[in-house]
C-alpha cells in the first residue's frame, strides 16, 4: 500500500510540475464547453431572408412584419422582382427568399386561397430544413390568425391539426443536448490520451524498466499510473456538470450521485483503453495518434454524439454496440434531461461495466506479456 | 554496503542462456559465472546481445531456454526473488525529470522498500556519493551528466543490493566523471558487492576484474585482461607505420605468414602466425613491392587487438 501511495504521490508531483498539464486538465474542459455550448449549436435563429414584394399592399407588408417579428427570421431586404433574389442567395446574404405575388392583398381580403413561394438555399441541408419548417409553421399560423380575425363567430374549417409536444427538451434547445455529451467527450479525451501518454512517457525515459526491477507489483504499477488520471477525470466531472448546470442552465433532472457513479464506471473503460493504447505504442506521438485516430474519432462519430445511431446504415449500427461512449451518452442524457434512474439505465450501466473490465483485463494481460 | 547473504562464492551462474526474438537469436547458449564481489565486464559491439542478457538476469525478460541464477534465485522461475537482491541502472539513467533530487531519492527508497529507520542514512549516503549535498532541490535535467549518472547509481543501490547490474553506465558522460564513477564501482566491489557491467568502451574494460567478450549473442572469450591477451602467446603482433596503410594491408593479407591485419589509428597492426617470423623479413617483402615502411615493431597486444582478433575468428567460423 505504501508503494502504491508513493507511486500516486510521484504522479501527482509530476502533474503539478508539468507546466503544460494544468491548462490541459482544467482550461481545456471549460474551453470545450464554451465552444460546444455556444458555437456548435444546431439551433436555427435569425435566418436572413430576402422578400420579393410584388404586391406592395398593406396585406403583404403585414406578412413581412410577421416574419421579421419572429425570432427565427430577419428580413434583410425587400425587392420587387423574383429575378433579384439570386445574388442574395448566392452571396449568402440571405438563406431564403419569400415571394409574395401580385394581387396577394386583394385575394387575402376577399378570402380567396392564395400562395406565397419560399425559395431556400439547400447547401446546408440541415439548417435549411429546420428554417423551412419554421417558415411553413409561421405562414400556417398567420393564415389561421387571419381567418379567426375575419369571422370571429364562425367555427374554423374542420381541418386536422396535429398537436405536437416535445418531451424532455421542449424548446428543442441543442445546448441541452450537446452539453451533457461534452462531459462524455471530455472524459474520453482526457483520460485516454493522458493515461496512455503518461505510461508511454515512462517507457521512453526508461523509468518504466527501472520500476520493473523494483519490488513494485504489476497491479500497483497499473493502479498507480491510472488512478491519478482517474482523479483528473473526477475533477472534470464536477467542473463540467457545474458549468453545465449553473452557467448554461442545462436542467439536471436526475440524481447527480447516480451520474457520478456511472461516470466512474465509464472512467474504468477509458482508463483501460488508455492502458491498452500504451501497450501498443512505443512513443508519445504514437500513443497520441493511436488514441485519436484509431479509437476516439471512430468512437465519437459512431456513438450518437452528433449523428443519431438510428440514421446509420444497418451494417454500421451493430458496430455501435462495441462503443462504450454510446452507452455513456444514453446515461448522461437520460439523467440530465429525462431524470431517469437505474430502473431504466441498468442495461447501459452493465454494458459499460463489462466493457471496462474487459479492456482493463486485456490491457493488463498485454502489459505483463511484454515484460515476460 | 551489506555483505551478501549467500555464502556461495558465485553470485551469478549462467548456463546455456538463450533468448530468441522470432527467428533472431539475440543470446545464444551463453554460459559463465560471476564470483561474489567481482567486477565482471560484458564487452561487445552494439547489438551483440549484452542488454538482452542483462535484462534476462534482472528478471525483466524470460529466457527462451537455458537457466541463470542471480543471488541463488532462478531468473526464469523467481524473477521477483531476483529483483529483491539486485540493483539495476540502465544507460538512460532513469530519473524522473520533473521530480527534484530529493524526491527521486524518496520515491526509489519507498519503491525498493528501504525501512523508514534507514532512510535518512541512505539518503545522506546517496547525496554524498553523487556530490549533490546542497542541491537536493535541483531537477535532474539541470544537472551535468556526471551528477545525473551518480544520482541514478545512488537510486539503484538505495536498498543495498548485493548484486548490481550496470547497462552502459557511462554513456554521454565526460572522461573525468567516468573515472570518478569507476572509482565508486571499485569501492562497491571492495565492500562485497558483485557488479556486472556492460560497455563498449574498451578502455573501461581495464577496470574490470574479468571480462566476457560477446559476439553475435555468443561468448567469444572469457578471462582477466591478462588471460585474454594470452591468445597472442604463440603469435606475434607487430605495428607497422606507413603512409600507404591500405596498400600495405592488402599486401600483408596476401602473405602466408600474416594471419590478419587491421587499421589501428594511423598504423597497421598485423598478426603473424608464429613467433619465428622475422619482422624485418616482412619489411623486405613489402619493399620489394615498392611499399615504403617507416617502422616495424613488435607491440604488446591491447584489449582492442584481442577484441578484433576474437571477432575476426568468430566471423570465420
Amino acid at each position: 500500500m505504501r508503494r502504491l501511495f508513493f507511486m500516486i504521490w510521484k504522479e501527482l508531483l509530476e502533474l503539478r510540475q508539468d507546466k503544460r498539464m494544468l491548462p490541459i486538465v482544467f482550461v481545456a474542459p471549460i474551453l470545450q464547453l464554451l465552444v460546444l455550448g455556444y458555437a456548435a449549436t444546431t439551433d436555427v435563429k435569425n435566418v436572413p431572408i430576402v422578400v420579393v414584394d410584388a404586391d406592395r399592399s398593406s396585406g403583404s407588408r403585414d406578412l413581412i412584419r410577421t416574419f421579421d417579428a419572429s425570432p427565427y427570421f430577419t428580413v434583410t431586404s425587400v425587392v420587387s422582382s423574383v429575378n433579384e433574389i439570386a445574388p442574395y442567395l448566392e452571396s449568402g446574404r440571405a438563406w431564403m427568399a419569400l415571394a409574395i405575388p401580385v394581387r396577394y392583398g386583394q385575394m387575402i381580403g376577399a378570402g380567396a386561397p392564395t400562395t406565397v413561394q419560399v425559395v431556400a438555399d439547400g447547401t446546408d441541408a440541415n439548417s435549411t430544413n429546420i428554417a423551412l419548417g419554421y417558415a411553413t409553421n409561421l405562414v400556417a399560423a398567420y393564415a389561421q390568425d387571419l381567418m379567426t380575425k375575419r369571422s370571429p363567430g364562425r367555427s374554423l374549417p374542420a381541418g386536422l391539426q396535429a398537436d405536437v409536444r416535445v418531451w424532455f427538451n421542449p424548446q428543442l434547445e441543442s445546448k441541452d443536448f450537446m452539453i451533457p455529451g461534452v462531459l462524455a467527450l471530455l472524459l474520453i479525451v482526457m483520460t485516454v490520451v493522458l493515461a496512455s501518454m503518461g505510461i508511454v512517457r515512462e517507457k521512453e525515459m526508461g523509468t518504466l524498466e527501472q520500476l520493473n526491477v523494483t519490488p513494485l507489483r504489476r497491479w500497483q504499477l497499473i493502479v498507480g499510473k491510472l488512478l491519478p488520471y482517474g482523479l483528473i477525470g473526477i475533477v472534470d466531472i464536477f467542473l463540467v456538470v457545474g458549468v453545465a448546470r449553473f452557467w448554461f442552465r442545462v436542467p439536471l433532472l436526475g440524481s447527480f450521485g447516480l451520474l457520478f457513479l456511472l461516470s466512474l464506471v465509464f472512467l474504468l473503460s477509458t482508463l483501460g483503453l488508455g492502458l491498452f493504447v500504451s501497450t501498443i505504442s512505443q512513443n508519445q506521438q504514437q500513443a497520441m495518434m493511436t488514441a485519436v485516430f484509431f479509437f476516439m474519432t471512430p468512437m465519437i462519430y459512431l456513438s450518437g454524439f452528433v449523428f443519431p445511431i438510428e440514421n446509420m446504415p444497418a451494417v454500421i449500427r451493430p458496430v455501435t454496440y462495441l462503443i462504450p461512449l454510446r452507452y455513456y451518452l444514453v446515461i448522461v442524457r437520460g439523467i440530465f434531461l429525462k431524470g431517469v434512474g437505474m430502473a431504466v439505465l441498468w442495461p447501459q450501466a452493465l454494458a459499460l461495466l463489462a466493457w471496462g473490465l474487459t479492456i482493463l483485463g486485456l490491457a493488463t494481460l498485454r502489459s505483463s506479456k511484454r515484460a515476460a | 554496503m551489506s555483505v551478501p547473504q549467500s555464502a556461495s562464492p558465485d553470485a551469478i551462474v549462467v548456463r546455456d542462456l538463450t533468448r530468441k526474438f522470432g527467428s533472431f537469436v539475440a543470446v545464444d547458449h551463453l554460459s559463465f559465472t560471476v564470483r561474489t564481489g567481482e567486477i565482471f565486464g560484458f564487452l561487445g559491439s552494439n547489438g551483440a546481445g549484452k542488454t538482452t542478457t542483462i535484462r534476462m538476469l534482472c528478471g525483466l525478460l524470460k529466457p527462451t531456454s537455458g537457466a541463470a541464477t542471480v543471488g541463488g534465485r532462478d531468473v526464469g522461475r523467481d524473477p521477483e526473488g531476483v529483483k529483491a537482491r539486485i540493483g539495476y541502472m540502465s544507460q538512460k539513467f532513469s530519473l524522473y525529470e520533473l521530480l527534484t533530487v530529493d524526491q527521486n531519492i524518496r520515491l526509489y527508497a519507498e519503491l525498493y522498500g528501504v525501512p523508514p529507520k534507514r532512510f535518512a542514512e541512505r539518503r545522506r549516503f546517496v547525496l554524498a556519493m553523487a556530490g549533490l549535498e546542497g542541491r537536493e532541490k535541483a531537477l535532474p535535467r539541470d544537472l551535468p551528466g556526471g551528477f545525473r549518472q551518480r544520482l541514478a547509481l545512488g537510486c539503484a543501490i538505495l536498498h543495498e543490493p548485493p548484486i548490481l547490474f550496470l547497462d552502459e553506465p557511462t554513456g554521454g558522460v565526460d572522461p573525468i566523471s567516468r573515472r570518478q564513477f569507476w572509482r565508486l564501482i571499485d569501492q562497491l566491489s571492495k565492500s562485497g558487492v558483485t557488479v556486472l557491467v556492460t560497455t563498449h568502451h574498451l578502455d573501461e574494460a581495464e577496470y574490470c576484474h574479468r571480462l566476457a567478450l560477446i559476439h553475435a549473442g555468443r561468448l567469444a572469450a572469457l578471462g582477466t585482461t591478462r588471460e585474454l591477451k594470452q591468445i597472442f602467446a604463440d603469435r606475434q603482433l607487430v605495428e607497422i607505420r606507413t603512409e600507404r596503410s591500405v596498400d600495405v594491408m592488402r599486401a600483408l593479407d596476401a602473405m602466408e605468414e600474416v594471419e590478419e591485419s587491421s587499421l589501428f589509428g594511423t598504423a597497421v597492426h598485423a598478426v603473424l602466425r608464429s613467433r619465428d617470423v622475422e619482422p624485418s623479413e616482412i619489411v623486405a617483402r613489402l619493399a620489394a613491392q615498392h611499399l615504403a615502411v617507416e617502422s616495424v615493431e613488435p607491440v604488446q597486444p591491447s584489449l582492442e587487438d584481442v577484441f578484433l582478433d576474437v571477432v575476426e575468428k568468430a566471423g570465420r567460423e
